[in-house]
């Protein structure tokens, strides 16, 4: 059926031959692109090919890019040392636009087109979740740096490992004992209404409770919301600590407005740095936090006491004293993140020369290997701190770190114990077949 | 106007069909899965075809009928524990539920507010999603279990996470869609629905119940998608908010403007380019979606109508 009345005619240009020539050319050097090369499989001698999921765009490109600057730092002193099992390491990488949809093909594409020996990346937790199928399909063991309970929780497949970054259950669980001491013992809440606040909103009161102290208000802030003040009177009066784990370009806001409301009668603040991550905590606005206390997975700022481990750690990935990129001080890292990048692949690299892996046909022999370690010692390949690795639930528990907002500096004032992230295993992966 | 005869259509839909099948034996690994996930998408394009291309009805909410089923056969699924057979039989009949609901408030409208009032729809249905967390796992989604995606008839049973498995029933999915539209188009009821499209208030007055007509386009549309939606949570075993966002809404749209809108094969052209200048352009460059809107405009400055409408107006006027 031709459209006469032109509904869908959004122009009268015509095509000429030349240009219909030129676009076959397109079309035919596009099928030519390396995309459509089957790629052979990896020899002894070939590099280690590892499939790294990346968010380069979407909502995540700023953990993208330091992930990528992490684990490229990473995949140079691995290289520099021998590789693994005598065989240099190659990151191939993939755009996942921090979309499930989008993740779950780059897990297929590493499979099947690239035929990486394992995938590994990624931070947000909705592209890990709709990704993780295609791993456990595809028998392809999948590292993820991302933090949240998903893997922990047993909901995944025996494909899935977080060994590098402790999960958010973990984390929060491990900042009550703190709180309960030396901030407050009636705490309210304010969150975002989404799964990320909802972590918080669940695991933050039985942790309190055990302590001795208590929830006494949960604020959930819409994700739309773009103006906070219109919560702030729900906060009770005889709150004596605001836990706060907004995130994204709204932050800001949403200090400049907590410091509004409460002027300089405010009572103590406590926060996840997921929510200024890659931002400056001297930006315009966030004054308020002066004073208050942040979780940091691994510090931003250098500390006095930093090991050798972490100086080299920060040395390697290029950045400066402040957190932010050597040279570039308004390009401010994700550090509490992304040192997970770095140690991950240094227990992939301890995984594969425990099962002496030599390509695609040892995976499974892989995943037994990763499951059986249980320590990973602090040093060069683990620089944030110690951690332990229950095989079982495919997660690692360590150390977190609690700063506080100085000078426009994060100070660490408190490091927790691996034992206070500790919880039960709600499954067992193991009991799944390869 | 020239006009196929009916073998002469269904001959070239079948031959389309019989290529697919052909090209489950013949493609790399990687392309032979991708294709599997281009017809279901297809399949939903297809779907919104019908009513953009046939009723010239711009929806812009189109994602929560996809969601709607695909939500509907994987909550099945995960919560009730339900089979193959009957989750994606649950997801069909929430999005064709939906569709009804929607259509019978959207249609009091037209144009410019049907685009607005089916996109707030979809908004308060994605939102929904988000509020009821406990059930959907809200903006995180939730796996369908492997073990469970699984079609079984008395002792044989098929595995959808197989790739051969998958990419035929995709290709099950994909035929009997656009074999349905095809038969619709054709059909007097289509052609009322181009009348429709052309001039409603003439169509009126010819003595046709437009409202009526459209309605039974919303609802046949958003069940195709649905079924689009159930298909991919049970071939791809995850249901995530981010199918009911306003991106989803939009995908179909260039999908379809892309392959040709009013033509039953212009959605799967458009799917397939527009997936493979994504996946091409991303091994390239970060900018991918740079490349993407380069592509738009160029498709939107030499084939105006779409690939295949442009295909169509200048050579292939029978094209159906």
């Amino acid at each position: 059926m031709t459209d006469k009345n032109g509904f869908f005619d959004l122009s009268k240009s015509a095509l000429s031959r030349r240009t219909a020539l030129k676009g076959l050319a397109a079309g035919a050097g596009l099928t030519l692109a390396p995309g459509f090369v089957r790629y052979s499989q990896a020899q002894s001698s070939a590099p280690i090919k590892i499939g790294f999921q990346s968010h380069r765009t979407g909502i995540g490109a700023a953990y993208g890019r330091w992930y990528e600057k992490t684990s490229a730092a990473a995949v140079k002193a691995i290289n520099d040392a021998g590789g693994i099992n005598g065989r240099p390491v190659e990151l191939v990488i993939e755009d996942d636009g921090t979309d499930p949809g989008r993740g779950a093909e780059v897990v297929g594409k590493f499979a099947t087109q690239h035929k990486t020996d394992i995938v590994f990346g990624t931070l947000f937790s909705h592209v890990v979740i709709g990704s993780a199928p295609a791993a456990g399909e595809n028998k392809i063991p999948y590292f993820v740096v991302s933090e949240g309970h998903h893997v922990a929780s047993t909901k995944l497949n025996r494909y899935v490992f977080q060994p590098g970054i402790t999960d958010v259950k973990s984390q929060i669980q491990s900042m009550a004992p703190w709180i309960a001491a030396n901030a407050g013992k009636k705490v309210t809440q304010i969150f975002p209404d989404f799964a990320f606040g909802y972590d918080h909103r669940d695991y933050l009161p039985p942790a309190l409770k055990a302590q001795g102290a208590e929830v006494i208000a949960q604020i959930a802030i819409p994700p739309t919301e773009s103006s906070f003040t219109k919560y702030f009177p729900q906060i009770p009066a005889e709150t004596e600590v605001i836990y706060h784990v907004m995130v994204g370009p709204a932050v800001l806001t949403f200090v400049k407005e907590l410091g509004e409301f409460y002027g300089s009668n405010r009572p103590q603040l406590f926060g996840f740095m997921d929510s200024l991550e890659a931002t400056d905590i001297n930006s315009p606005g966030l004054e308020f936090l002066d004073g208050s206390h942040f979780w940091e997975g691994s510090p931003r700022y250098a500390q006095a006491n930093d090991s050798a481990a972490q100086k080299a750690y920060r040395a390697a990935v290029g950045i400066d004293d402040n957190g932010a990129a050597v040279g570039d001080p308004k390009d401010v890292s994700t550090a509490s993140h992304m040192f997970g990048c770095w140690e991950t692949l240094y227990v992939v690299k301890k995984a594969m020369e425990d099962a002496g892996y030599k390509g695609p046909e040892d995976r499974a022999k892989l995943v037994e290997a990763t499951e059986a370690l249980t320590e990973f010692a602090e040093g060069p390949e683990h620089p944030q701190g110690p951690k332990t690795f229950n095989g079982k639930i495919h997660q690692c528990f360590g150390i977190q770190n609690i700063s506080k907002v100085e000078g426009g500096k994060l100070n660490v004032v408190h490091k927790t114990k691996i034992e206070d992230g500790l919880y039960e295993a709600e499954g067992d992966y193991t009991t799944q077949a390869l | 106007m020239s006009e196929a005869s009916p073998a002469k259509a269904y001959a070239l839909h079948l031959g389309v069909i019989a290529l697919l099948f052909a090209l489950s034996f013949v493609l790399p690994e990687y392309h032979h899965g991708l294709l599997a996930r281009i017809m279901v998408l297809a399949a939903f394009a297809m779907g919104y075809n019908m009513l953009f291309g046939y009723v010239g009805l711009l929806s812009l909410g189109h994602a929560m009928f996809f969601a709607a089923g695909l939500y509907g056969a994987g909550l099945a699924v995960i919560h009730l524990g339900w089979n193959v057979p009957l989750a994606f039989l649950a997801g069909i009949a929430c999005g064709a539920l939906l569709a009804l609901a929607i259509g019978l408030l959207a249609l009091r409208t037209n144009g410019v507010a049907f685009m607005i009032v089916t996109m707030m729809f979809a908004q308060v249905f994605y939102l929904v999603i988000l509020y009821f967390a406990a059930w959907t796992g809200g903006d995180q989604g939730l796996v369908v279990p492997q073990p469970a995606r699984v079609l079984s008839f008395g002792a044989t049973s098929l595995d959808l996470t197989n790739p051969t498995v998958r990419y035929m029933s995709a290709l099950a999915l994909f035929s009997v869609v656009l074999l349905v539209t095809l038969a619709i188009v054709r059909s007097r009821y289509g052609r009322v629905l181009v009348a429709v499209r052309e001039n409603e208030e003439r169509t009126k007055m010819l003595g046709y119940d437009t409202f009526s007509n459209k309605l039974i386009a919303v609802v046949v549309s958003g069940t195709i998608c649905a079924a689009s939606g159930a298909a991919y949570a049970l071939l791809f075993g995850y249901v995530g908010s981010s199918f009911a966002s306003v991106q989803y809404s939009i995908l179909p749209l260039l999908w379809v403007l892309l392959g040709g809108a009013a033509t039953t094969l212009g959605a799967l052209i458009g799917t397939v380019f527009m997936y493979y200048v994504i996946d091409i352009a991303s091994g390239y460059t970060s900018a991918y979606l740079l490349i993407v809107g380069i592509a738009l405009i160029l498709l939107v400055l030499f084939f105006p109508k779409g690939i295949l409408g442009t295909i169509r107006q200048r050579w292939l006027g029978w094209l159906p």
